[in-house]
């Protein structure tokens, strides 16, 4: 999202400590779906479409599907990651940390698969645009990471869903009773492969939670 | 009511473009966002309004003043709704629009609310968007809020408190430093974010107290951080406390080594690393000391994650410019990466061996460089290139094929940069290596056949020229000099012209349809048959061409002007050496020709080259040696004064000479015998040596006078001049323009002058500073932090610190973009002594308006190194 006022993150290579620049997550030919910048090494929209044009070119054909990439870029560590018509890249400065940036990359990218049940491509992204954007908002704020484990991040946005479950273009109930189910569904699958056993059960439990405000909601229409 | 959204297609499956926002229009969203005002609220609508907006902005569209601030008070009428997804989206929408002052005061009884709620997810994002958009007043009122918020027992809570106050340390110092107890507290944490957001906070706070940070680590290295993240953050406090530590203690082990090195057992990966990349880069790491972050680097070179690798050939590439001994255990895995998916991991392989590998690998590597030359950035290119033109030069007898693959992709595709590069390269290893001469000169010459860069070809032909007749087959070269005469340009023309044996090639170019190769082709020409021996060039006849002119061009151009054809031919030797005053002559009588060699008038010489000349020709200041510097003129006096007078600093290694270019603005004056009495007492190492007087300053006619001083040699002496002016003033007859005979001794008083440590600096860029601040190694490095003190702006403290140290900007980071509250700039220069120094810059706003700088200075000589802190230090 374009900042008008942009502050500094009070990052740096002075304080050394590990700051994004930016995220974006642009469809396949390039477009914006979800941009989210915080340096003002890129002061105008302009700047940012150049940018933006540019990484796209030079990432295009690599294979980032299986695992992120990474490039040095205009003098920053780009770390990307492609799934179906979707592009996800995080910037840092050139000293940063190529490891640690790519855990802020994967965090957001596991979360918003939490989040959308595992379907990513361009269609769902748009559909679901609010859940991305709270996604990043969870991720980074100001360029300071905020959190980095997908179920966490994951959990944060969930509490919205609860009543603004249906996507954009279906406004009617159909979808929405059957959100919760599936949603619990997916956290159930992803929540299997987590290690984490607590985390899972407290994941679970706050499904089940939505699930049964949501009926009372239903019910009480 | 407004305009739905947009129906979805039945069959949009097959649609590859569909988009819930397809000819979404910005009017008819702001229509839209007055579903805000309704009194019975739609929740879900009004989220899908917000995305849609967010949407908006999030593509670049931009909302008037009017138009924002109305979507804004629109949006606070949202807090009125209990629905938490609604609100989530609201908070996210407040920080977008980003409202002035006097509007956040709408929200802010809302926030403030939602600050102390029960549910931790409103406290959080409140406290987000709250210090997000407050502008510190507000701040004292909510701090008790923030204080408890830390140490809050939600995570979320806590974590976002502290990330605020990261942000708000910038802004507002003084309030942040009163939460340290709490901050502490969130270090103990057993969240992991928290306890990672707290040690940032906590080190921002206490950063400029050494004492404090030193405690810091020594108590955190020894208790349990459980953050990975908060681990990294601790390694690299660490290393700052090493580094400055480093100095003071010489003796025994370095302090905290072990708590590295144990993180390379750490079991988060971006811990491992962060720990061998900070063991690498300590200073004077000894092999013992970087053998186990080389040997983890080495696990991670075979990972199935490309950033694991990129991360670790990077680090190992560095290492490997200091210690490649150390790299070379990592050669087996380091060949596997050469064929890696990842081109910049490939590349970086690459030239890690080059730097570790022997001389039986080379000819395989370069095979599997060509494959992939094509595929990479030109910067990475110019990296490849720079190996292997050090190669070539450590392993001469693999001249061969490095030449080849030099000259092949030479005629390949690219950049002026990179094309300069190979250029260059061969230009070196012609020079250095003989039996690559022949082969070198003529991969050259085929690439000047079709070369789209002028300055390139201009530079290959010249160095044709010298290198050309030296070789067994002169002719060979010509040919392809030949063909550029017909084929290029002027500047190209002109430059093949310097090639003095080619005389056919001369008459040719005597046809030519430019001024200039006309003129040059006729000199040479000239000079080459005038004793009608065409080979055999004359001693005298190179010193004319090549040698350099020992009379002030100006005096000749004048001196040629006034020559009139006739028998006797013009004579060189009746030129002036010295610069002469111009006579009144012209004015007195016009139409008059100025009887004998008039001087011009000597305008102050513009390059060092003229200054040179012109110093060289004054006797008494002919031997100080070579010139080093010239200032640029420092005006002593004010503008439209009686006498205006400024001066050029030329410093020697051992001397140093004033240039006073005095001129008299008044007409009815003629000033003679003017000097400059110079009081040197504020500057202690300068002696007066010599003094030249200007005999006579006739009306707006410039002159010089010179003063001399020696100083101890090769040190950056200093100091303060005061100046005055004595002269003999005559008064002259306006009407006939001459000057009485009696003259009045008179004085005028000048402006100090000093002589400052950047007057010993010369500014000389480089192209590509990492490259030359990487070559330069950290040998002689010096590294140290400063602060400035309050500054109006980064801006300003930047160029105050470029001019105290009167080095060249590079790469454009002298400009500091507008808001900025950090910034690098990069600097070089030499200085005296012949001293290549390169300096790091590295600003921070610390404060409101407080300036903190780091300074890391490279050079040749660490004497240099030191004397560059000390100017800042003193400046």
């Amino acid at each position: 999202m374009p900042d008008t006022k942009v502050r500094s993150t009070g990052c740096g290579s002075i304080n050394s400590c590990p700051a994004v620049k930016n995220i974006l997550i642009l469809d396949s030919d390039g477009k914006r779906v979800a941009v989210k910048y915080y340096s003002d090494e890129w002061p105008t929209n302009s700047a940012k479409l150049a940018f933006e044009k540019s990484l796209f070119g030079r990432t295009l054909k690599s294979n980032a599907r299986t695992e992120a990439e990474i490039t040095i870029f205009d003098s920053n560590i780009v770390i990307y990651k492609f799934v179906q018509d979707l592009h996800f890249f995080i910037t840092g400065g050139d000293d940063e940390n190529e490891l640690l940036l790519a855990t802020v990359l994967q965090g957001l990218f596991d979360a918003i698969a939490l989040r959308l049940r595992n379907t990513i491509d361009k269609r769902e992204a748009l559909e679901n645009l609010d859940v991305i954007f709270l996604c990043i908002d969870e991720v980074v704020d100001q360029g300071m990471i905020l959190e980095t484990d997908a179920n966490a991040i994951a959990g944060k946005v969930a509490i919205q869903n609860m009543d603004a479950s249906a996507t954009l273009s279906e406004q009617g109930g159909v979808k929405a009773t059957t959100y919760p189910c599936s949603c619990l569904g997916a956290v159930m699958g992803e929540g299997a492969k987590t290690p984490n056993f607590l985390k899972f059960l407290m994941t679970i439990s706050q499904a089940l939670a939505s699930a049964r405000e949501h009926l009372t909601k239903t019910l009480l229409k | 009511m407004a305009q739905p959204f947009l129906k979805k297609d039945d069959d949009h499956d097959d649609e590859a473009d569909y988009s819930p926002f397809l000819g979404i229009e910005k009017g008819a969203v702001l229509q839209e966002a007055r579903v805000f005002n309704d009194p019975q609220l739609d929740p879900r609508r009004c989220s899908q309004v917000i995305t849609k907006l967010l949407y908006l902005l999030n593509q670049g569209e931009t909302f008037t003043k009017v138009e924002a601030t109305e979507v804004f008070f629109a949006v606070t009428k949202l807090f009125q709704s209990r629905d938490l997804g609604l609100r989530r989206m609201v908070y996210v929408i407040i920080k977008e629009l980003s409202p002035s002052a006097d509007e956040v005061i709408i929200v802010t009884s809302s926030l403030m609310k939602d600050m102390t709620s029960k549910t931790d997810m409103y406290r959080a994002n409140a406290i987000r968007v709250l210090c997000r958009i407050t502008d510190g007043t507000l701040l004292t009122q909510i701090e008790r809020y923030l204080k408890q918020a830390i140490v809050d027992k939600n995570p979320v809570v806590a974590s976002a408190a502290l990330v605020s106050g990261i942000h708000l340390l910038q802004t507002n110092p003084e309030i942040v430093k009163r939460w340290s107890n709490e901050v502490q507290e969130a270090v103990q944490s057993r969240a992991a974010l928290v306890q990672f957001h707290a040690l940032a906070l906590l080190h921002q706070i206490r950063q400029n107290d050494r004492l404090a940070v030193n405690k810091l680590v020594s108590s955190l290295t020894r208790g349990s951080v459980r953050s990975p993240l908060a681990q990294c953050l601790l390694i690299r406090y660490t290393s700052q406390v090493i580094r400055e530590s480093a100095s003071n203690t010489q003796t025994g082990d370095r302090p905290f080594y072990d708590f590295l090195e144990g993180c390379l057992r750490h079991k988060a990966e971006m811990v491992i690393f962060e720990a061998a990349r900070a063991i690498t880069e300590l200073n004077g790491v000894t092999s013992r000391e970087l053998t186990p972050a080389i040997t983890v680097l080495q696990l991670f070179l075979s990972s199935t994650k490309p950033v694991l690798r990129f991360a670790a050939v990077r680090t190992l590439n560095k290492v490997a410019m200091t210690h490649p001994i150390a790299v070379t255990n990592c050669n087996i895995d380091m060949e596997s990466l050469i064929s890696d998916q990842n081109r910049s991991i490939a590349t970086l392989a690459i030239t890690t061996l080059l730097k570790t590998g022997n001389e039986s690998s080379v000819d395989r590597l370069m095979k599997q460089i060509t494959t992939f030359m094509s595929d990479i950035a030109d910067e990475f290119k110019i990296v490849v290139i720079e190996a292997i033109r050090s190669l070539c030069l450590k392993f001469p007898l693999k001249h061969r094929s490095l030449m080849n693959f030099l000259s092949n992709i030479l005629r390949e595709e690219g950049g002026f940069e990179y094309k300069k590069a190979i250029v260059d390269s061969i230009v070196i290893l012609i020079r250095d290596i003989p039996e690559a001469k022949e082969s070198g000169l003529l991969h050259l010459c085929e690439f000047i056949e079709d070369c789209e860069f002028t300055y390139l070809s201009t530079q290959i032909l010249h160095f044709l020229g010298i290198e050309g007749p030296k070789t067994s087959d002169p002719s060979k070269y010509i040919r392809y000099i030949y063909n550029r005469v017909h084929l290029e340009n002027a500047t190209v023309r002109a430059g093949i012209l310097l090639q003095p044996h080619i005389f056919v090639l001369l008459r040719r170019c005597l046809f030519d349809t430019d001024d200039e190769v006309r003129d040059r082709a006729t000199l040479y020409l000239n000079t080459l048959v005038a004793d009608g021996a065409v080979v055999e060039t004359g001693e005298d006849v190179k010193e004319f061409l090549f040698g350099s002119l020992d009379i002030p061009l100006v005096n000749l151009e004048r001196s040629l002007k006034n020559y009139e054809p006739s028998e006797e031919s013009f004579d060189i030797n009746s030129v002036p050496k010295e610069v002469k005053i111009q006579p009144l002559a012209e004015k007195k009588a016009p139409g008059k020709k100025p009887t004998g060699l008039g001087g011009p008038p000597p305008g102050p010489p513009s390059t060092i080259d003229a200054y040179e000349k012109l110093l060289s020709s004054i006797p008494e200041f002919s031997n100080f040696g070579k010139l080093f510097k010239s200032s640029a003129p420092v005006e002593l006096t004010e503008a439209e004064t009686e006498y205006a007078v400024n001066v050029v600093k030329h410093i020697f290694d051992g001397h140093v000479v004033f240039q006073y270019n005095c001129t008299n603005t008044i007409p009815e004056q003629l000033l003679e015998n003017v000097t400059v009495i110079v009081d040197a007492s504020e500057a202690e190492e300068f002696a007066e040596v010599a003094s030249k007087p200007l005999r006579s300053l006739p009306y707006d006619s410039p002159g010089q006078t010179f003063v001399a001083f020696e100083k101890p040699e090769g040190v950056p002496a200093v100091g303060k001049f005061s100046n005055m002016l004595r002269f003999i003033v005559k008064e002259v007859d306006p009407s006939t323009g001459e000057a009485e005979d009696d003259g009045v001794e008179d004085e005028y008083q000048l402006e100090e002058l000093e002589v400052v440590a950047a007057d010993y600096m010369l500014k000389v860029g480089v192209s590509n500073f990492r490259n030359a601040w990487e070559s330069m190694g950290p040998d002689c490095e010096r590294v140290d932090e400063y602060g400035l003190g309050p500054r109006e702006n980064l801006a300003e403290a930047v160029n105050a610190v470029i001019n105290l140290l009167g080095m060249q900007p590079c790469e454009g980071t002298e400009v500091v973009p507008s808001n900025s509250r950090s910034h690098t700039c990069l600097l070089s220069g030499v200085y005296i002594g012949n001293v290549k120094v390169l300096v790091r810059l590295q600003f921070g706003i610390d404060g409101p308006k407080d300036v903190a700088m780091k300074l890391a200075v490279r050079s040749e000589d660490e004497a240099v190194s030191d004397v560059i802190h000390e100017i800042v230090a003193s400046g």
